[in-house]
């Protein structure tokens, strides 16, 4: 018999004559409304990220000031000229982003137009991510429901980090090390 | 698993005794447990529907387990529709060969590792190192447990039994363009692994990790971090094999909008964690490998009781709440898994034929925080008592006794341990669990209010 075959059958036996389980999902989903910018802007601060809340207007003005002298990638899509292309010499790339989610302050890429590839959003040390308030969902369900499982995704809250020595928190391992967000309202 | 994990050959109670002696090592495990508990606490009660999560979190569990078969089956077309490769392994020897087989089919000698607990596990490390290919470590803490030639002592933060000055020792030693005048500052000694590690990133071939879940419906699969170094060997090398037990399972999408909430939360104590990678089969020109691991799981499955130890999410919350781990420490556990999940994990996967094995069911005051605690509602007492039941009598017996010495050494701890013990006392098992007898035989217990464990237990013998 195969591993697989093998493994099937024993789980069979294993479970034979067990009950299902019925799933209470009574936990808070499909939330709306709420002033999800201020609360965002708050939990991505409280990861010792930068954050600006800006007027759609302001904002490439903002971007402008963020980027100063810095050597960026800009992904095709993002709606700028220019840009460094090698990840490995570049000082940071600037993108949008799929979803944000206000509680955990997370920004979640699915690497579409105007946010790059997994390793352009990785191996420079500074990230500017650009949020369009819509984009901003209240909770986990919410941004979960909006998300396409057919592409990678990538989940941000904050700067890398890590507390393995004597629990210390120190920013930056191997990801950027300084996370900039541009909530733009 | 083999027995000999952290070559311990000694029961628990013989090992904590040693990690009792060990002030330094108790000090860091106080501290650690403590702080992360406090942490987690405060933003589990930010959530006000936690327990509602919880209950799906079970459920959802319960149910993938009853139907494990036909999900499976049904995430193995989805990884495969989505371009990439699923291979079963029956036990560790199993999965380290089709593992060693397909990065000698790359023609590579070197590997970057995402910390795992599966293939720590299996120790693929070793067998890798039998085939001349070396494994790299790429989390910061394992990266010290391997450069120190040493074990894991905590699922969360695995060198947590090291200090820093022992750290940069470790660095200085090891790691060969360090310079000697590295402080053992935590930010200089985390900016010596970034400029160690970054190259080997770039330069690697095949990366090799685990998985906090995978999803039937959708084939997708996901890695939850902190640092980076994830992201690193999901995303640069151009192989992908994940080894995943095949708990890991969600039947559909829409499930981790209930685990993206219990684990970050549970296990470091933070909303949300830096990092989560979530992908689909082959993605971005990348060759993925995905080997379903059994390895004692499917006879765990098999245990009406013992089964809800496979829910484990490995968020550690379990180990940061037992006065028992924070005493005697995660090697005395003698194996990947420590703490109170160990106590009942381990058995199970390995049986109980060696003395330590049989001795982890008694690694527990049977207090109750566990439970409190764990996110996906595993009732460990209630494992853990059936699990004495069943150990080999002699040997169970005798290490139960030492850890019976040496928990009523304490009799403060003994008191709340059973006063904690009362609140649970509706999941003491029908079995009565033998070798406790000999507790109350040969120790004088002291007062305790209302009905504890131990009346309880008296009082139902004599029924
Ligand atoms: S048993 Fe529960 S608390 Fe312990 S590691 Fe597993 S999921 Fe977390």
């Amino acid at each position: 018999m195969s591993a697989r075959e093998e493994i099937l059958a024993r789980v069979r036996k294993a479970v034979a004559g067990a009950g299902d389980v019925e799933i209470p999902r009574h936990y808070r989903a499909d939330r709306q409304g709420g002033d999800l910018v201020e609360l965002f802007a708050e939990r991505v601060d409280d990861y010792r990220a930068i954050v600006h809340v800006v007027p759609a207007a302001e904002v490439p003005g903002k971007i402008d000031e963020c980027l100063g002298e810095r050597r960026m990638i800009v992904p095709d899509g993002f709606g700028r000229e220019g840009g460094w292309h090698d990840v490995n010499t570049a000082d940071g790339v600037v993108t949008n982003c799929a979803v944000a989610i206000a509680e955990t302050g997370t920004i979640v890429l699915d690497h579409g137009p105007g946010q790059g590839t997994r390793a352009q959003t990785l191996v420079p040390d500074y990230h500017l991510c650009v949020v369009r308030a819509d984009q901003i969902v209240p909770g986990v369900p919410e941004a979960v429901a909006r998300l396409d499982p057919a592409r990678p995704l990538t989940w941000i809250s904050g700067p890398s980090a890590t507390s393995d020595i004597e629990l210390n928190r120190v920013e930056g391992v191997h990801g950027p090390r300084t996370l900039e967000v541009i909530i733009s309202t | 698993m083999s027995a000999t994990f952290l070559g311990m050959p000694g029961s628990f109670p013989e090992n904590s005794r040693e990690a009792v002696q060990n002030s330094q090592l108790r000090f860091n495990l106080r501290k650690a447990t403590h702080t992360i508990r406090d942490k987690r606490a405060s933003v589990v009660g930010e959530l006000p529907d936690w327990q509602e999560l919880r209950a799906a979190g079970k459920a959802i569990k319960d149910h993938t387990l009853r139907n494990l078969d036909r999900y499976l089956i049904q995430l193995e077309a989805a990884v495969t529709e989505a371009g990439g490769t699923v291979h079963w392994a029956r036990d560790a020897a199993e999965a380290n060969r089709i593992v060693t087989d397909l990065v000698k089919a790359t023609g590579e000698t070197e590997v970057v590792k995402v910390k795992s607990m599966a293939t720590q596990e299996i120790e693929l490390n070793q067998a890798l190192a039998e085939h001349g290919i070396t494994a790299y470590e790429t989390d910061l803490a394992e990266l010290i447990v391997q450069l120190g030639d040493d074990f894991p002592s905590h699922i969360l933060v695995p060198a947590i039994h090291r200090n820093r000055s022992e750290i940069r020792e470790i660095f200085l030693d090891k790691m060969p363009h360090v310079s000697a005048d590295l402080t053992d500052d935590p930010p200089a000694l985390t900016e010596a692994a970034r400029l160690h590690l970054r190259e080997r990133f770039l330069r690697s071939k095949v990366a090799i990790s685990g998985a906090n879940f995978m999803v039937a419906e959708t084939g997708t699969l996901v890695v939850l971090e902190s640092e980076g170094n994830g992201r690193m060997c999901l995303t640069l090398p151009e192989t992908l094999i994940s080894v995943v037990g095949i708990e890991k399972l969600l039947p559909s999408w829409r499930d981790l909008e209930v685990f993206l909430q219990l684990l970050p939360r549970s296990s470091t104590g933070e909303r949300m964690n830096p990092y989560t990678s979530m992908w689909t089969g082959a993605v971005e020109g990348q060759e993925f490998h995905l080997v379903l691991l059994d390895n004692g799981r499917t006879d765990v499955l098999a245990d009406e009781v013992g089964r809800q130890a496979l829910r484990c999410i490995r968020c550690s919350a379990c180990l940061n709440v037992c006065p028992v781990y924070e005493r005697a420490g995660g090697h005395a556990y003698g194996s990947v898994y420590p703490g109170p999940i160990g106590a009942i994990l381990t058995p199970q996967l390995r049986g109980m034929s060696s003395e330590l094995d049989a001795s982890l069911p008694f690694a527990s005051s049977l207090c109750g925080a566990c439970y409190e605690a764990c996110p996906v509602a595993i009732d460990i007492p209630e494992v853990l008592v059936d699990l004495r039941a069943k150990a080999p009598h002699a040997a169970a017996e005798k290490a139960g006794m030492k850890v019976a010495g040496w928990i009523l050494n304490d009799h403060e701890r003994l008191a709340r341990a059973q006063r904690a013990a009362t609140r649970v006392r509706k999941l003491v098992p029908k079995r009565l669990p033998g070798p406790l007898s000999a507790w109350t035989d040969t120790r004088d217990l002291p007062e305790i209010p209302e009905e504890s464990f131990r009346d309880w237990w008296e009082r139902n013998e004599r029924a």
